[in-house]
C-alpha cells in the first residue's frame, strides 16, 4: 500500500510541468501550463479565507501598531514604548502576566502528568469514559466554569462552609478575588489544553521499551524516569507551550477570579480604552503582548519542530 | 486482595503498587467535574446567597431568566450570531482546506500559516483593532459586525480540523470520479464532501462554539439590544454574584452535556461501521 501511495501520490506543479518537457510531446508545454493554471484556480478557493483574515484582523491590528506609535499630541515618538520601559506599574503588569501563565502552567503539568499517564494505561472503554471527563470541562462555557468557582470559593461557598464545619480553619479564608482564585480558575480551564496532546503522545509509546527495561533490571521507578518519562516530553512541551500561551492573552477568569487584585495586560488594554479611551498606550502594550507570544512561539518552534512534537519522532 | 497483588501492565508493578495514583487520578477527575456540576443545584435555591445543599427549592431563577427581556435578547443575539458565523466559516473554511491541499503549491504553506493567524494574535489586541475599525466604518452594534468577527476568530480551528480530515482522504477517489466523466464540482460534491463529513461537521460544531462562548470582542463591539448573552453574563459577574447566572449556566451545562453524550455514541456507530 505504501509504495502504491508514493507513485500515485500528486507531484508538485512546477516539476510536473517540467516532466511533460522531458516527454517532449507535441502538446506538453500547453499541458503542462494547464495543470499549472488548474493549480492556481485551486488556489484561487482560499481567497474568500485570505480577504477576510487580512481585512478583520491584518488591516485593524496594523492600523494599532500604526497608532501606537504616535504620542498624545499625534506626533511621532515610540513614547508609548518607552513609558512601559519607565513606569513601575506597566513593569508590574508584565510581571504578574507572567507570574500566573508560569504558575499555572507549572500546576497543570504537576496535576495533568499523573491524570494523562493513568488514564493513558487504562483499558480502552475506561480510557474513553475517563477522556469525557477531561472533555466535558472542555466544552462547557469558560463563563460557566469561572463563575462555578466563583460561587465554590467566595467567602461563604463550598469550600469555606465545609472547611469551617470540619473544624480545619476557624474565620472563612480569602479564597478568591486574589491570586489563589485566579491560579484555581485558570488551572481548571487550562488542563485539558495539557492533558490531550500529552495524552496523545503517551499513547504511541511503545510499552516493549518499559518490559525491556524491567527485562534488564529496572525497577519500575527508574523504568518509569528513565524510559517513560523522556519519551512523554515532546506531548508535554507541547501542551506546556500551548497553556503558556493562552495563560498570556487570558482575560475573562483572571478579570472574574481576580476581582480587580490580579491586572494581566489584556485586562490593562480594557481598562485603558473602556475608561480612557486611550488607543496609543492600549495598543503599544497590546502589540509587546503579541511580540512576546511570538517569541515563546517561535523558541518552541526551535527547540521543538512541530513534526517532532506531533509524534513519529520517538519511534526512531 | 487479589487484584491488588495482580499486575497493573505488562511491567513488575501490582494494582497494590498503584493504588496512590488511582487515589490521585480520581481526585483530579473530581476536580475537573465536580465543581462545574454544582452549580446545577444551586441554580435551585430558593435563597438570594448561593448555599449548597440548597435550604428551599424553587424555580425562581428560572423564571428570572425566561421573563427578562434582557437575558432573552441577549440569548437569540447569541444564538444567530453563532449560526451565521457557522454559515459563514464553514463553506469558507472548507473551501481554502481543500483548494490549499489540492493545489500543492509552494504558497500554499504562506497562507496556511495566515489563516491560523488569528489564534496567535492575543484576542485583545484583535479586539480593539475591530473596535477601532468598527468605530469608523458604524459597525458597532450591528450583527454584521458581530458575525464578521466571530467569523474570523472561528477560521482558524476549522480549517485545522477540515484540513487534517482532507489529509487522511485518499484523494484517488476524486481522481477516478473525474477520470469516469465527472465535473471538479461534481466530484467533489459526491465523493469527497460526504467522505470528509465528519471534519466538516466537527469545524462547524467548532465555530458554533467559538462565537457563542466568545466574551472579549463581544464586549468592545457588541452592545444595547446587541449584547451577546455571554457578554451580559461576564457584565453580571463583575458586579455581583446573580443566582439567575446559575439557572442560565445549568441550561448551558445540559446542552454541552448532552451534545458531548450524542458526540460519544454517534462517534461509537461510525467507528463500528467500518
Amino acid at each position: 500500500m505504501k509504495t502504491l501511495d508514493k507513485l500515485t501520490k500528486p507531484v508538485p506543479g512546477p516539476r510536473t510541468a517540467k516532466i511533460y518537457k522531458r516527454w517532449d510531446g507535441i502538446n506538453s508545454e500547453e499541458l503542462g501550463q494547464d495543470e499549472l493554471r488548474e493549480k492556481w484556480a485551486l488556489f484561487g478557493l482560499s481567497i474568500p479565507a485570505i480577504i477576510l483574515v487580512l481585512t478583520v484582523i491584518a488591516i485593524p491590528v496594523g492600523w494599532l501598531f500604526w497608532l501606537s506609535l504616535f504620542n498624545d499630541e499625534g506626533v511621532l515618538s515610540l513614547s508609548n514604548y518607552t513609558r512601559m520601559l519607565d513606569s513601575k506599574s506597566y513593569s508590574r503588569i508584565f510581571v504578574t502576566t507572567f507570574k500566573v501563565s508560569f504558575f499555572t502552567t507549572l500546576l497543570c503539568v504537576l496535576i495533568g502528568y499523573p491524570l494523562a499517564y493513568f488514564l493513558a494505561q487504562l483499558p480502552k472503554r475506561w480510557a474513553a469514559l475517563g477522556m469525557m471527563a477531561v472533555l466535558f470541562p472542555f466544552w462547557t462555557s469558560l463563563l460557566v466554569r469561572t463563575y462555578a468557582w466563583l460561587v465554590v470559593l467566595q467567602r461563604k461557598g463550598l469550600i469555606n462552609q465545609w472547611g469551617m464545619e470540619l473544624g480545619w480553619w476557624d474565620t472563612p479564608i480569602k479564597l478568591v478575588h486574589n491570586l489563589n482564585g485566579t491560579l484555581i480558575g485558570m488551572v481548571h480551564i487550562m488542563l485539558p489544553f495539557l492533558i490531550l496532546p500529552l495524552y496523545g503522545s503517551m499513547k504511541t509509546i511503545d510499552f516493549d521499551y518499559i518490559k525491556a527495561a524491567a527485562n534488564l533490571g529496572a525497577n519500575p521507578v527508574k523504568a518509569f524516569w528513565h524510559v517513560f518519562f523522556p519519551l512523554s516530553l515532546p506531548g508535554l512541551f507541547a501542551g506546556m507551550i500551548v497553556v503558556f500561551v493562552l495563560c498570556l492573552g487570558f482575560f475573562v477568569t483572571p478579570a472574574v477570579l481576580g476581582g480587580g487584585n490580579v491586572i494581566m495586560v489584556s485586562m490593562k488594554i480594557e481598562t485603558l480604552i473602556d475608561l480612557f479611551f486611550n488607543f496609543g498606550t492600549a495598543s503599544a502594550l497590546g502589540v509587546v503582548l503579541f511580540v512576546l507570544t511570538l517569541m515563546v512561539l517561535f523558541v518552541a518552534y526551535k527547540l521543538l519542530p512541530p513534526d517532532k512534537v506531533l509524534g513519529q519522532g520517538h519511534n526512531v | 486482595m487479589s487484584w491488588l497483588g495482580r499486575p497493573a501492565s505488562d511491567t513488575q508493578i501490582t494494582h497494590g503498587g498503584r493504588l496512590w495514583l488511582y487515589g490521585v487520578a480520581g481526585l483530579i477527575i473530581l476536580f475537573l467535574i465536580i465543581p462545574t456540576l454544582i452549580v446545577i443545584p444551586m441554580s435551585f435555591s430558593d435563597s438570594q446567597y448561593l448555599e449548597f445543599p440548597p435550604r428551599n427549592w424553587s424555580d425562581r431563577w428560572y423564571r428570572n431568566y425566561f421573563d427578562s427581556r434582557e437575558w432573552m435578547t441577549a440569548t437569540w443575539v447569541s444564538i444567530k450570531a453563532a449560526f451565521l458565523t457557522v454559515g459563514v466559516v464553514t463553506p469558507i473554511a472548507t473551501m481554502a482546506a481543500y483548494g490549499l491541499y489540492v493545489s500543492n503549491l509552494k504558497a500554499a504553506r504562506y497562507i496556511f500559516v495566515l489563516l491560523i493567524t488569528p489564534m496567535m494574535v492575543p484576542v485583545i489586541l484583535i479586539a480593539i483593532g475591530v473596535f477601532f475599525a468598527y468605530t469608523r466604518l458604524n459597525l458597532n452594534n450591528t450583527m454584521f459586525g458581530l458575525v464578521l468577527a466571530h467569523s474570523v476568530l472561528a477560521l482558524p480551528m476549522s480549517f485545522i480540523v477540515i484540513s487534517s480530515g482532507l489529509r487522511s482522504y485518499d484523494m484517488n477517489q476524486e481522481r477516478v470520479a473525474r477520470s469516469l466523466g465527472a465535473s471538479r464540482l461534481k466530484a467533489f460534491l459526491v465523493i469527497t464532501l460526504p467522505q470528509i463529513r465528519f471534519s466538516v461537521v466537527t469545524g462547524a460544531l467548532l465555530a458554533f462554539i467559538v462565537s457563542f462562548d466568545e466574551v472579549i470582542v463581544a464586549l468592545f463591539i457588541s452592545g444595547g439590544n446587541m449584547s451577546t448573552i455571554t457578554r451580559s453574563m461576564f457584565l453580571a459577574l463583575r458586579d455581583q454574584i446573580d443566582p439567575t447566572i446559575a439557572s442560565i449556566s445549568t441550561i448551558m451545562i445540559m446542552i454541552t452535556s448532552v451534545a458531548l453524550i450524542i458526540a460519544q455514541v454517534f462517534g461509537k456507530s461510525v467507528e463500528q461501521k467500518f
